[in-house]
């Protein structure tokens, strides 16, 4: 196990995410901030304090819980819905970006783009992630990323985050077996 | 949890959970687009040997909002009513791959039978057994309870329920009693004593049979439908009499305190159980009773059905 | 016809006898057997096991003529000798009723063919256990059957002059009335007990006072017309109290009570299996409690199996659309081990009592319920109390196997039944 992203690498590449942010769409204005439970709502809490920083504006900040829209539910226990937060000023015409933690295979931004249309029309959807570690099924980028961690498929990623978990980090695992 | 027969096989946790599913299925019901692929490839079977068109329509509607593919088998017209015996029906849904079987009977422990039964493997979702049970009702008329009266969120703790009618034949009142004093809840039963069961001194509830003491104390006050066919049993004298001490109606509905909600299973007998008045007045929250039952019907079936059952292996092994 | 020695056994009261059998009798009782034929007798070993008078079962339902699907004189009667009886009484509520010379003289017969243990039919006290007249009972008590007992059971004689008359008909003969004592007004549609079970289970309640106030009725009426009453399946505390009351008054009453309900509770139907639904249905452990205490006592004089059979999609099916009843023969006595042996409410005599000489006693069975002397018929059973055994309803000798015990593991194994001097189990 070592760590890939310490704490003080995790705060600066989320205000560098921020910074892109606000460049590729030219502001604030338009944004809406949608975080995927449950890692990802607070990855974008940040990145909206940050911006409130940054622009001292307030950003529409939500939460889109995608786990009706998953394709493996079948493989797990039942999981529980975690809330979906829509801001009131809604997400048609907006730029909305999704926020989580770990881009992997892309079937879970896949599952957020279904929710996304259930609730409505944005002008762009935009992808931010922490890590991004590779090999996905389908054709999926993110826009912004805080680190790109190449990675074999027996290992796996752990993000903490200061908000569940009692500190940042992000760790690489090998493990043995199967994962 | 793989069935749901009895509020008896709930914990606050999973009555909880249910109440919260339900809460962001709601969500997705308020949407334009009301159809979600969770249950995509799942098969439903509506099992209903007793006549309920909307507990029918309303467990339909929750299925193919979580697009599972939905087979209604009805007593009118199907083998049932020719004598086959629930056994043989079990067995044919096992046949036809059912995942989860949706059975509405007139015998109490219907049910529990069939999920006890070795005859079929899926899923066994209690819509009403006889005067036994009826516990997606109790969850939605939890689920609206909360959603007015708690916030929309957390237990029902501090909250006053009455229940008024013929508790003795109701599934309704079974199930709610459970479900209302597990979430903290205090249940009053107001009848008059024929329709009380023996035994109801076991209950964890007050018992009364004063409606007009009860009345401008309680948070909700839940009116059961009466039938009338009672009457020749002895339980009533005419339905005059039952209305005047165990209706609802205008005068007794000032007394309510502010806030109080009225509440109605369905299907209603207006004019015997609850004025029409009543039923329509503000306070009413009768027709949203009916929206929230989709809601929390696709609760159940999401966390019945959506995740790894047993009899499948994981991928992970 | 073969001659046995029944060795190394004990009596009832503790005492070790062999005996030995020849042409259907006890020849000889003692520790040494000396009569000459012995040296071709052939050996039952009954060490380590109690030799015991046949059990006598008043209440047998067994299905003939009818419903032969179920249970036939001859299936029945092998239950029966696997359970230690060699004398069983046939209900009357078979398909024709029993309510005729011919029927009774009919199944008379089959139980004679049969040959495994005596069979007396039960006659109906109303035609058609109908309620509204009496049947032929002079016939048949007249009949080569020479019936005594008469029952509507599984009906009730609700109507109190029916009842009356009847009771005042059969004293010309020394006959009983064996009621199924069941108010059908406060029963309608009834499930199980009425009570804190039945409230949870929103399952049609069958109140105690139902049957209390039938057997209140009856002792009255046969106190008045100085007639005989026998209570059957006594299930409820107050039904207790009440037989107490009348014998301490004189009345001449008898009552039973079923293995099954001093075991089992109405706790069994939180399950919904029908296996436990029957009639009158199991109480609370109240009542179990006041069931043993009046059979030790002997308010209660006899048990008696209702063994009642019934065919599989009778009990494979939804609580209200299935039968009541149980099979009981096989398990009778290993039940009345367990719950009234074992736990050291009654002794050993006590059972062959309640089990065989008071039942016999009651349907005058003259040649049954005897204590094993010389010369009496060889009707007996050889128990071995220390063994035990798991009940299988696959293995069964009854033709249903509608059995509540599946899978119990009981007290008390039947060893071996003998009926008139012929091994009819073993
Ligand atoms: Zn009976």
């Amino acid at each position: 196990m070592s760590v890939a992203l310490p704490a003080a690498d995790i705060t600066r590449a989320l205000m560098r995410i921020s910074h892109e942010i606000l460049e590729r769409n030219s502001g604030s204005q338009s944004l809406v901030l949608l975080g995927i439970p449950t890692r990802g709502v607070h990855l974008a809490q940040r990145i909206a304090s940050n911006i409130a920083t940054i622009e001292s504006a307030t950003v529409p900040l939500g939460t889109l819980d995608i786990t009706l829209h998953r394709d493996d539910l079948r493989m797990q226990p039942p999981r529980a819905l975690m809330p979906t937060n829509i801001p009131s000023v809604g997400i048609d015409g907006r730029d909305v970006v999704l926020i989580d933690d770990v881009l992997f295979s892309g079937r879970t931004i896949r599952a957020a783009l279904d929710a996304l249309g259930e609730i409505g029309r944005p002008k762009s959807v935009q992808l931010a992630v922490l890590v991004d570690r590779g090999h996905r099924q389908l054709p999926i980028r993110p826009d912004f990323v805080g680190k790109n961690l190449p990675t074999s498929l027996t290992q796996s990623i752990k993000v903490h985050l200061m908000e569940m978990d009692g500190c940042d980090e992000v760790l690489l695992e090998s493990q043995g077996g199967a994962s | 949890m793989k069935h749901l027969l009895s509020i008896a096989d709930l914990t606050p946790t999973s009555a909880m959970s249910i109440l919260d599913t339900a809460q962001e299925m709601s969500r997705v019901s308020a949407s334009s687009v009301k159809k979600l692929p969770t249950l995509r490839g799942r098969t439903i079977v509506n099992l209903f040997l007793e006549d309920s068109t909307r507990t029918r329509i309303s467990f339909e509607a929750a299925a193919k909002r979580l697009s599972a593919d939905v087979i209604n088998f009805s007593a009118k017209g199907s083998s049932v009513s020719k004598g086959e015996s629930l056994k043989d029906t079990a067995q044919t849904l096992q046949a036809m791959g059912a995942d989860a079987v949706i059975i509405r009977h007139s015998a109490s422990g219907a049910a529990q039978w069939l999920a006890d039964s070795e005859w079929m493997s899926g899923s066994v979702i209690n819509a009403g057994d006889g005067t036994h049970e009826h516990p997606t009702q109790a969850l939605l008329d939890a689920f609206t309870i909360r959603k007015h009266l708690g916030g929309g969120t957390g237990d029902l703790r501090g909250l006053q329920v009455a229940i008024v009618g013929d508790i003795l034949h109701s599934r309704v009142a079974r199930s709610n009693v459970q479900l209302l004093t597990l979430l903290g809840a205090q249940v009053i039963l107001v009848a008059p004593p024929t329709l009380l069961p023996v035994g109801v001194e076991s209950w964890p509830v007050q018992i009364s049979y004063d409606l007009d003491a009860v009345l401008p104390i309680v948070d909700a006050v839940m009116m059961l439908r009466v039938q009338l066919e009672r009457m020749n049993d002895f339980f009533f004298p005419n339905p005059r009499e039952y209305s005047h001490f165990f209706g609802l109606n205008r005068d007794r509905l000032r007394t309510l305190k502010s806030g109080a909600i009225i509440m109605h299973p369905g299907p209603m007998n207006r004019g015997l159980e609850i004025t029409a008045d009543c039923a329509d007045s503000a306070r009413s929250v009768i027709v949203e009773q009916v929206t929230n039952g989709v809601s929390v019907r696709m609760a159940v079936l999401y966390l019945l059905l959506a995740g790894l059952q047993e009899e499948e292996p994981s991928v992970n092994s | 016809m073969s001659n046995y020695l029944i060795k190394g056994g004990a009596l009832a009261d503790g005492s070790k006898r062999d005996l030995y059998i020849a042409d259907g009798l006890i020849v000889e009782k003692g520790s040494a057997i000396t009569h000459p034929a012995i040296a071709s007798a052939i050996v039952i070993d009954a060490s380590n096991s109690l030799v015991l008078p046949g059990f006598v079962d008043l209440h047998t339902h067994l299905r003939e003529p009818g419903r032969e699907d179920t249970e036939t004189v001859l299936s029945g009667s092998r239950s029966g000798a696997a359970g230690g009886f060699t004398a069983l009484s046939a209900m009357a509520n078979t398909s024709p009723v029993a309510d005729t010379a011919g029927v009774v003289e009919q199944v008379f017969r089959l139980g004679q063919e049969a040959g495994l243990c005596d069979v007396f039919p039960i006659g109906a006290v109303t035609q058609g256990l109908l309620g509204k007249s009496l049947s032929e009972i002079g016939a048949m008590a007249q009949s080569a059957a020479r019936v005594r007992v008469f029952s509507d059971d599984g009906n009730c004689v609700a109507d109190p002059m029916v009842m009356r008359r009847a009771l005042e008909y059969i004293k010309q003969f020394d006959g009983v009335i064996a009621q199924h004592a069941q108010d059908p007004d406060l029963t309608q549609g009834a499930q199980m007990n009425e009570g804190i079970v039945s409230s949870r289970l929103g399952l049609r309640g069958w109140p105690a006072v139902a049957e209390e106030a039938i057997i209140a009725r009856d002792v009255l009426l046969a106190d008045h017309v100085q007639s005989r009453i026998h209570i059957c399946h006594l299930t409820t505390a107050g039904g207790v109290e009440i037989v107490r009351w009348a014998k301490a008054r004189g009345i001449q009453v008898t009552a039973e009570v079923t293995p099954h309900h001093l075991l089992l509770t109405d706790d069994e139907a939180i399950s919904y299996n029908p296996v436990y639904k029957v009639n009158p249905p199991l109480r609370t452990q109240a009542d179990v409690m006041a069931l043993r205490e009046g059979l030790a006592d002997g308010t209660i004089d006899i048990v008696s199996t209702d063994h009642a059979p019934h065919p599989t999609e009778s009990k494979e099916c939804e609580w209200q659309e299935a039968a009541f009843g149980m099979i009981g023969l096989e398990t009778a006595f290993s039940i009345v081990q367990a719950t009234m042996i074992d736990s050291g409410l009654m002794t050993w005599t006590d059972l062959v009592n309640r089990m065989s000489i008071a039942p016999a006693k009651i349907g005058k069975y003259e040649k049954q319920g005897l204590d094993l002397m010389v010369g009496s018929p060889a009707n007996l059973t050889i128990v071995n109390p220390s063994l035990s055994w798991r009940v299988d309803r696959d293995l069964v000798k009854s033709r249903s196997r509608n059995t509540p015990f599946h899978g119990l593991e009981l007290p008390g194994v039947v060893i071996a039944t003998m009926f008139n001097g012929n091994v009819t189990h073993g």
